[in-house]
């Protein structure tokens, strides 16, 4: 294993709701201050009960290892970009403490600190120092920088009239090149086109596969996938899971889209003739026996309990995904089944499905009469490899790796 | 190289090691604040000459020939020139310093860098100015044909004690700048104010003299004054004055270090 070289212990981070607004007016504060004048210059008096307070991040905890990418997920406003923002050091914890070792980098933004009256010559070297690279190391890159842009007819040329690409491109050339030990990159790869896309991509690649350590927040699960061999799952501020990638990721889908039931255990309801009790994947095995991990054959078992007994039983069993689209249905031939708990197990040889989560809708009859119709929580969670394009939007409803080669053909007369 | 993030705690956490280790980014702001200041103007940087050059003559014009203020017997064009100088820099210096936090707003949430660069290279960028500015006055000189005295070489000393005070200023507004935007509206009142409480348009021999110790107080009235005398001899050598005025700049400029180092912390969350 090697060192650890971000250590976070008991992170916290509190915002006065209203601080994020712009700025206050002198007049709001000015009856307080004659009451009590050294707030008025510290700027952080105690709020007024109306205010209240926002806890960004609460006690989190969370250790990287030299040479690790690490991804961080959650919703909008769960924690990730404070975070960031306090290991880069642009603002401070309330309480708790994180340890970093080694030179920071951090790309929350890329062209902070652009100016437009300025050339692209001049804002690389501007933007670079911003970044906190040395003059000599810009020097020294600038060629490449400018090639990696592909602007290099337009470097001497104010910025402000660069067209919107050319000056992302410039803007992420230079922040590609930055080499610190450790660093953290907020969502910035929505940038510029497709295939500029891909290109930063591949860089990314590249500074992750040179064993630095990489912090990556994107909301992009594919980059994640692609970039990243263990996630963090932050909700509302909080950690809420840390693990490969495939899990965690598979997880958040499923609790985001699930509207967040737990438990593989259906809840008691009308008793009828028989019902479904619960769900799981028997192989392959998995931690979660609603995760398919592994490709490969996939076996489910549907438990149902008869209180009476079935003559002309069957089952119907219908695959949706989030979206309620129907993937995948079928029906049983007909069987009999003495009053119990019995299980029914489904096999596949595989289920080629993009990762993601999705729904069984089994349903169990008897003589033309349904007698129980289960959409199962939880969902099933396909937390495989991705073989699709890196890009979500290229992304369809089959997973399916795929080989590829070249030979030569003949020529036709 | 280890770097613990914890709480902000207590007042003193001024990191000189760090400063030292981004002096290149206070170079690349200083330049870029240069280089900015004077791109797509028509005259360019014609107008570090132009603007002290013009006020001199509207001050020559009506302060000197219609209002007839005594000049401490220097030709009013050399008179006004010296105490413009210093004084244009100073005002310049504490204005955009003073704006600097907020301008740069964008910067300040992406990136980390010790914020108190940014008004010590607005401090930093005006000294091109001027120097500019300097180099007119001999020109100047020359042309009235008035000598200046060996006197001039402590301008570096008077020049540092304007950069302090627009310093020790610029580091408290900006930082009440990024709270409370009154400031910036304040800021051109209190320079205006500053001065006609300095001696730009009249002489310090006008201020009665139970009063000069607390004229004193004002940094810029040492420093023009000393300007004056420096460059031509004329008035008083600035003696208890100056003391006066360095340990105002003292208090000032330790004081907005300490103000400013304290609101770093949470700069990027309220500004």
């Amino acid at each position: 294993m090697s060192e650890i070289v971000i250590r976070v212990e008991n992170l916290s981070k509190r915002y006065r709701i209203g601080e994020r607004q712009p700025y206050r007016a002198l007049r709001d504060v000015l009856g307080d201050a004659l009451k009590a004048p050294a707030r008025l210059i510290s700027g952080n008096g105690h709020p007024s009960p109306a205010q209240g307070f926002l806890w960004a991040l609460e006690d989190v905890n969370l250790e990287v290892r030299a040479g690790e990418v690490v991804g961080l997920i959650g919703r909008n406003g769960s924690g990730k970009t404070t975070l960031l923002k306090i290991l880069s050091r642009i603002t401070r914890p309330t309480k708790g403490r994180a340890e970093v070792h080694g030179r920071v980098g951090s790309l929350l933004e890329v062209g902070t600190g652009f100016h437009a009256e300025l050339t692209g010559r001049e804002n690389t070297f501007l933007n670079g120092a911003i970044l906190g690279m040395s003059k000599r190391d810009i020097t020294r890159k600038f060629d490449e920088i400018v090639a990696f842009a592909e602007i290099e007819r337009f470097i001497d040329t104010p910025v402000k009239h660069y067209s919107s690409g050319m000056y992302v491109r410039l803007a992420f050339s230079v922040a590609a090149h930055l080499e610190p030990e450790i660093l953290l990159v907020d969502e910035v790869l929505a940038v510029g086109d497709l295939a500029f896309q891909k290109k930063c991509l591949g860089k990314m690649n590249e500074v992750a596969q040179r064993g630095r350590t990489v912090v990556f927040v994107s909301h992009q699960m594919n980059q994640i996938r692609r970039l990243c061999e263990r996630v963090v799952l932050l909700d509302a501020g909080r950690v809420q899971m840390s693990g490969p990638t495939a899990e965690v990721i598979a997880q958040y889908e499923a609790a985001t889209l699930a509207g967040g039931s737990r438990g593989t255990e259906r809840a008691g309801e009308i008793q009828p003739k028989a019902r479904f009790l619960r769900w799981a994947i028997v192989e392959p095995r998995a931690e979660q026996p609603n995760f398919v991990t592994a490709p490969g054959p996939v076996r489910v078992k549907f438990t149902v309990e008869a209180r009476e007994r079935l003559r002309m039983g069957q089952i119907g069993i219908a695959l949706f995904t989030s979206g309620s689209d129907l993937v995948w249905a079928w029906v049983s031939e007909k069987f009999e089944m003495e009053p119990g708990v019995h299980d029914l197990h489904v096999a596949f040889p595989y289920l080629p499905l993009r990762p993601g989560s999705y729904t069984w809708d089994p349903a169990l009859w008897d003589d033309q009469t349904e007698l129980d119709h289960w959409a199962c929580v939880p969902p099933l969670v396909i937390a495989t490899e991705n073989y699709q394009h890196h890009d979500d939007k290229w992304n369809g409803i089959l997973n399916l790796p795929c080989q590829f080669s070249v030979a030569k053909g003949q020529q036709r007369r | 190289m280890v770097r613990v993030i914890c709480p902000p705690q207590g007042w003193l956490e001024l990191n000189l090691a760090e400063l030292w280790a981004y002096r290149e980014l206070l170079y690349f702001f200083v330049w870029r604040d240069i280089k900015v200041r004077y791109k797509q103007t028509l005259v360019g940087a014609g107008w570090a000459v132009l603007q002290p050059l013009l006020a001199m003559l509207v001050f020559t014009l009506f302060f000197g020939m219609l209002a007839k203020i005594p000049s401490d017997g220097l030709p009013y064009p050399v008179f006004y020139f010296c105490a413009l100088l210093p004084w244009m820099y100073f005002a310049n210096a504490l204005t955009t310093a003073t704006n600097t936090i907020v301008d740069h707003q964008r910067v300040i949430t992406k990136v980390f860098f010790p914020r108190i660069l940014l008004p010590v290279s607005s401090v930093l960028a005006g000294l091109l100015d001027l120097a500019i500015g300097f180099l007119l006055l001999l020109g100047m000189l020359v042309a009235y044909g008035i000598r200046p005295t060996w006197a001039i070489v402590l301008l570096p000393a008077l020049v540092l004690l304007a950069m302090a005070t627009a310093l020790g200023v610029g580091l408290w507004l900006s930082a009440l700048n990024a709270l409370y935007r009154d400031v910036r509206y304040i800021v051109p009142f209190l320079v205006q104010v500053w001065m006609f409480a300095s001696p730009v348009v009249y002489p310090a021999s006008l201020v009665p003299a139970e009063w000069r110790w607390l004229y004193g107080l004002n940094p810029m009235a040492g420093v023009i004054e000393g300007f004056r005398w420096a460059i031509t001899g004329s008035g008083s050598a600035p003696g208890t004055d100056l003391l006066a005025s360095s340990l105002a700049v003292l208090v000032i400029l330790v004081s907005g270090l300490f103000y400013f180092q304290r609101m770093e912390s949470t700069i990027a969350d309220v500004v």
